[in-house]
């Protein structure tokens, strides 16, 4: 068991921390503000900032008609995207029922502007020819480009495959690098960045040339074998190997369709038997193509890994030089590329907002108004222990201000107007775990026990209670960001948010600025004013003070009572001290109460010196819990009885 | 005020007063199937009023402007539709888009001459299609799907806490009742549902559950051991808990309802129709529909669920005989103890020693 000194430093220590993180929290701002384009107040969503609205029209390759599902299709893939890249909570409607229009708040940055006008059709082609990025002479240079390229491992051993298609129409037929190719593919240059940028929609039944989308490596590509529409799902992660175990190495792995399983087998089949990377630079002049397929999207080639085996169970893994990053960008390519559209930008044009300023404005002046009523509720029903309430509040306050400030600058969160009206609900949730802990603690000064031993006990009882209910927000908030989309993940953020400020709250300042408190003389010898007056809270048992004394807190608010606790304070007894022995009234009374059974020792004692108190006196006060007289009998008792239904 | 209200409290938590909520159960549980027929039959008539963000809508677009004044819109629209609450935005530097839910043709028609007239524009400056809504089915698919969720995985993570899983389910149905009468509640009024209503819900469903554990903690800890004694059944020990907890529910939706009120109060009698009005209205309705349910429905439902438990029915029957057979016999003065079962407030377990660690030290030094 702690001593008292420890648990003072304790106490000193959580506040330090909790100062700590308050620094840390406006210190990162503010080197944010000098060293990048951080702000001191967070950024406004749609609706009180006004945004980028861009208006698409979709094309598809072949000149379909686009139907209603395929935009419903879109918008949802495009949402993806714009949520992926932060919670901006962009609005994405259709038109007239062919156009879509995004709207992004703010000023949008040109990535996140790319994200949503990508055309974004993904396609897989095999290679036929390559070369460095930039030579006119692509086998002399190629080489040292890349090092080994990226190679695709079957994810399980593949069994027997699909017959291979006639040779005669294969996409992988050399015969299809026509000297007008060659001369196309000799005269793009790679490492001239406006050659990046992809774009424009191509045939995808003739070869083409494309450049990697990094600029070092070109290509000559056969027609496609496979689309995005095919994948069924990519996703990153560390490779395993065939005992796996797992490698520190990044991975794609991708999954077909039914469709694009079949497809893709029928295509490893075949590249399969092509030369490998390292025999295709070997043999000059190339004579057939090397065993690679591109994966293609936006017309740069994204990936290009050789096959060794057929793969036939639609699973494939993509391994190379990936970081973390790169990976998991590439899956999230594979995942969206699955469009089956390309969209041509038909106006971009900034929009004011759709709310007032005048909402915002009255919101906020709700939201003060609404907290002086909880200020002057907190007073009322706890006096000076309310101040710790508003302190705690404003601390809370802070913590969140700081917060969705920084995280406004690092992961583009905006607030909205139901945002805000949210964070002004978070008073009434965050409160409740100040008045469930207050409460606690009047429980206990209502069982008799000194403050100090009150505020061990109560933080004990209450900090369960705080973190299962908590435990239970933040599990909504959890579940709702990671599986809803547009305004409800917003909603979820500030849910998860403010609960979390919540628990940091109540353990770093609200207790330990309790257990300093208690120490006073104000709130330790219970002055009326300071909320926890044992005799406003109708504390009248018996107490050991320790070292063989008993307190007693008299129903008449006497000086002698306040001494007696006062003294009782001094000695600070420990945690496990405060068992009511009701020590003072044993000395007579008849043991004449051994047929109340199912009483504790404690409780038989209490109400002897009950009895004897009552007989001694005759006084009206009540006395132990465990034993109220007769005219405290409550009138829901008798009623209770006679229900019997319990 | 303040001095009675800390008596009450004092009353409640030493048993001298005491509500039999639990007891009278069957009372409440009227009271919660009345109300929720009732606004299960609002919420299919009148039924929803759905937004512009879900239904789609009208959307006109005035170009060639000189000047981009809301208000010149929405009395435009006003003229046409005076219902409606247009959502007005300038477009560039010299267009105005005006969206209203969807209307009719002769409506577009008319909306469209108005705003000519209002921007002083020609015909061919104005123009008018259909937008889709912004708050798609994917959107609401999604939702969903994260609600469901949601609900199982509260489910479980209260199952394991409470190690009872009729706790949780007690809960769970107090979480539906509350939602039902928000939103019954919400349709009665006919207030537009937009994306900031739903938020209000989702706030609900989390306040809800949070209410309602706070409340079981209590009783977790009441009934913790309450089969190892013969004083009180588990419903008088739950009825216990959820007394002595009242003065923190009352206080908790007060401080809660209060910035809400606040909210509302604005919202709906300066600002009018909008965001903070709709979002509020839910919050307030379920806030307080959420505290309520938590002590009057939750509460006497997962008592009426454990009884279910042939150990503790078997428990109650024993006790409560066991008291009969004592009233009828001794009625010695002393046994005052024993009148009231819903006033025993103690520790159902007797204390134990707590070794030499639990005994105050003396310091070294003097301070």
């Amino acid at each position: 068991m702690a001593t008292t000194n420890r648990k003072k430093s304790r106490s000193n220590r959580s506040l330090i921390g909790l100062g700590i993180i308050i620094v840390a929290i406006f210190g990162s701002i503010f080197a944010g503000t000098q060293l990048s384009d951080a702000a001191w107040t967070p950024k406004l969503a749609l609706d009180l900032e006004g945004g980028t609205q861009i208006i698409l029209r979709p094309v598809t390759l072949n000149n379909e008609k686009v139907t209603s599902q395929d935009i419903d299709q879109a918008i949802a893939i495009i949402r993806q995207r714009v949520d992926s890249s932060g919670v901006s909570e962009a609005e994405i409607t259709s038109q007239g029922g062919t156009n879509i229009v995004v709207a992004l708040p703010g000023t949008p940055s040109q990535e996140t502007l790319d994200l949503v006008r990508e055309s974004a059709q993904m396609q897989f082609r095999p290679v036929l020819y390559f070369g460095s990025g930039a030579g006119t002479d692509p086998i002399a240079t190629a080489e040292p480009t890349t090092g080994a390229g990226p190679t695709v491992d079957p994810t399980p051993a593949p069994t027997d495959a699909a017959t291979t298609p006639p040779v005669a129409t294969n996409p992988s037929d050399f015969a299809q690098v026509t000297p007008e190719l060659q001369a196309e593919f000799a005269a793009l240059n790679c490492a001239d960045p406006a050659n990046l940028t992809g774009g424009g929609t191509k045939d995808p039944t003739t070869p083409i040339v494309a450049c990697a989308d990094d600029g070092a490596m070109k290509y000559i590509l056969g027609p496609m074998e496979l689309a995005g529409s095919d994948i069924a799902s990519a996703s990153s992660g560390l490779q395993t190997n065939s005992q796996g175990v797992q490698l520190s190495t990044w991975a794609v792995s991708i999954k077909f369709t039914g469709e694009g399983t079949k497809k893709f087998a029928e295509t490893t089949t075949r590249l399969s038997k092509l030369p490998s990377y390292e025999m295709w630079l070997a043999t000059q002049p190339p004579t057939q193509a090397p065993n690679m397929f591109a994966m293609v999207l936006d017309n740069l080639v994204i990936s290009a890994p050789g096959v060794d085996l057929i793969i036939a169970d639609g699973r494939a893994e993509i391994t190379g030089n990936f970081t973390r990053e790169s990976a998991t960008n590439l899956a999230n390519q594979l995942n969206f590329g699955a469009l089956p559209l390309t969209f041509e930008v038909q106006s971009e044009s900034q929009i004011s907002a759709t709310l007032g300023s005048e909402q915002l404005e009255k919101g906020l002046l709700a939201g003060v108004i609404g907290l002086l009523l909880v200020v002057l509720y907190s007073l009322v029903q706890y006096r000076a222990l309310g101040l710790v309430t508003v302190a705690s509040l404003g601390i809370a306050g802070l913590i969140t201000y700081g917060v969705i400030t920084l995280l406004s600058w690092t992961q583009g969160y905006r607030l909205s107007l139901p945002g805000v009206a949210g964070l002004i609900v978070a008073i009434g949730i965050t409160a409740d775990s100040f008045i469930v802990y207050f409460e606690r603690i009047r429980d206990e000064l209502r069982d008799g026990r000194s403050l100090t031993s009150a505020v061990d006990t109560g933080w004990d009882r209450a900090r369960r209670t705080i973190l299962a209910s908590d435990g239970v927000n933040f599990l909504a908030a959890i579940v709702l960001y990671f599986l809803a989309v547009g305004g409800v993940r917003g909603f979820a953020f500030t849910l998860g948010l403010t609960t979390i400020v919540d628990v940091l709250v109540v353990f770093l300042f609200t207790h330990p600025i309790m257990k300093l408190l208690a120490k006073t003389k104000f709130f330790g010898d219970g002055h009326p004013a300071s909320g926890l007056d044992p005799h406003r809270l109708g504390a009248t048992s018996v107490r050991y003070g320790g070292r063989g004394r008993v307190v007693r807190v008299d129903a008449e608010p006497s000086g002698q009572a306040t001494k007696d606790v006062q003294s009782a304070a001094g000695t600070k007894p420990g945690k496990g001290a405060k068992e009511l022995v009701g020590a003072s009234a044993r000395t007579s009374g008849p043991a004449t109460d051994g047929a109340a059974s199912g009483m504790t020792i404690a409780e038989r004692r209490a109400a002897r010196a009950l009895a004897e108190k009552k007989s001694e006196k005759d006084s009206d006060s009540p006395h132990d819990d465990a034993a109220p007289d007769d005219d405290a009998a409550p009138d829901a008792a008798s009623d209770e009885n006679k229900d019997g239904k319990l | 005020m303040a001095v009675g209200f800390a008596q009450w409290g004092n009353d409640l938590h030493t048993g001298r007063k005491s509500y039999n909520i639990v007891g009278q159960r069957r009372k409440f549980y009227l009271v919660s199937i009345v109300l929720s027929v009732v606004f299960i039959v609002l919420l299919f008539k009148p039924g929803f009023n759905l937004g512009i963000e879900f239904r789609g809508g009208s959307e006109f677009t005035v170009s060639g402007v000189t000047t981009q004044s809301q208000q010149l819109a929405e009395e435009a629209v006003a003229s046409v539709a005076p219902d409606e609450v247009p959502r007005v935005s300038s477009v560039g530097s010299n267009a105005v888009r005006v969206q209203t839910a969807q209307l009719t043709a002769d409506q577009v028609t008319a909306v469209r001459d108005a705003l000519m007239k209002s921007f002083d524009v020609g015909e061919d400056k104005v123009t008018s299609s259909f937008v889709g809504p912004s708050w798609g089915k994917d959107v609401s698919q999604k939702a969903i799907t994260g609600l469901v969720v949601f609900l199982i995985l509260v489910g479980l993570v209260m199952t394991a806490y409470f190690r009872a899983w009729r706790m949780a389910v007690a809960a769970l149905i107090a979480l539906f009742h509350d939602l039902i009468i928000t939103a019954g509640v919400y349709a009665l009024i006919g207030w537009e549902v937009t994306p900031a209503t739903v938020i209000g819900f989702l706030t609900i469903l989390g306040y809800s559950i949070y209410d309602t554990v706070v409340v079981f903690d209590k009783v977790r800890e009441n009934t913790d051991g309450v089969l190892a004694q013969t004083r009180s059944t588990y419903a008088e020990r739950a009825n216990l808990a959820v007394n002595q907890t009242l003065v923190r529910s009352i206080n908790t939706s007060v401080v809660a309802l209060l910035p809400v009120a606040s909210i509302l109060f604005i919202g709906a009698f300066i600002l009018g129709a909008g965001t903070l009005r709709d979002i509020s209205l839910a919050l307030f309705v379920g806030m307080a529909v959420g505290t309520y349910s938590s002590i009057f429905l939750a509460t006497p439902l997962e008592v009426t669920l454990r009884y279910r438990e042939p150990a503790i029915k078997a428990h109650a029957t024993k006790v409560l005989a066991a008291r009969a057979k004592a009233a009828s016999g001794a009625v010695d003065g002393e046994s005052v103890g024993e009148t009231s079962s819903l006033a025993f407030t103690g520790a159902l377990k007797p204390g134990s020693h707590q070794g030499n660690a639990a005994q105050p030290r003396k310091r070294k030094g003097t301070k």
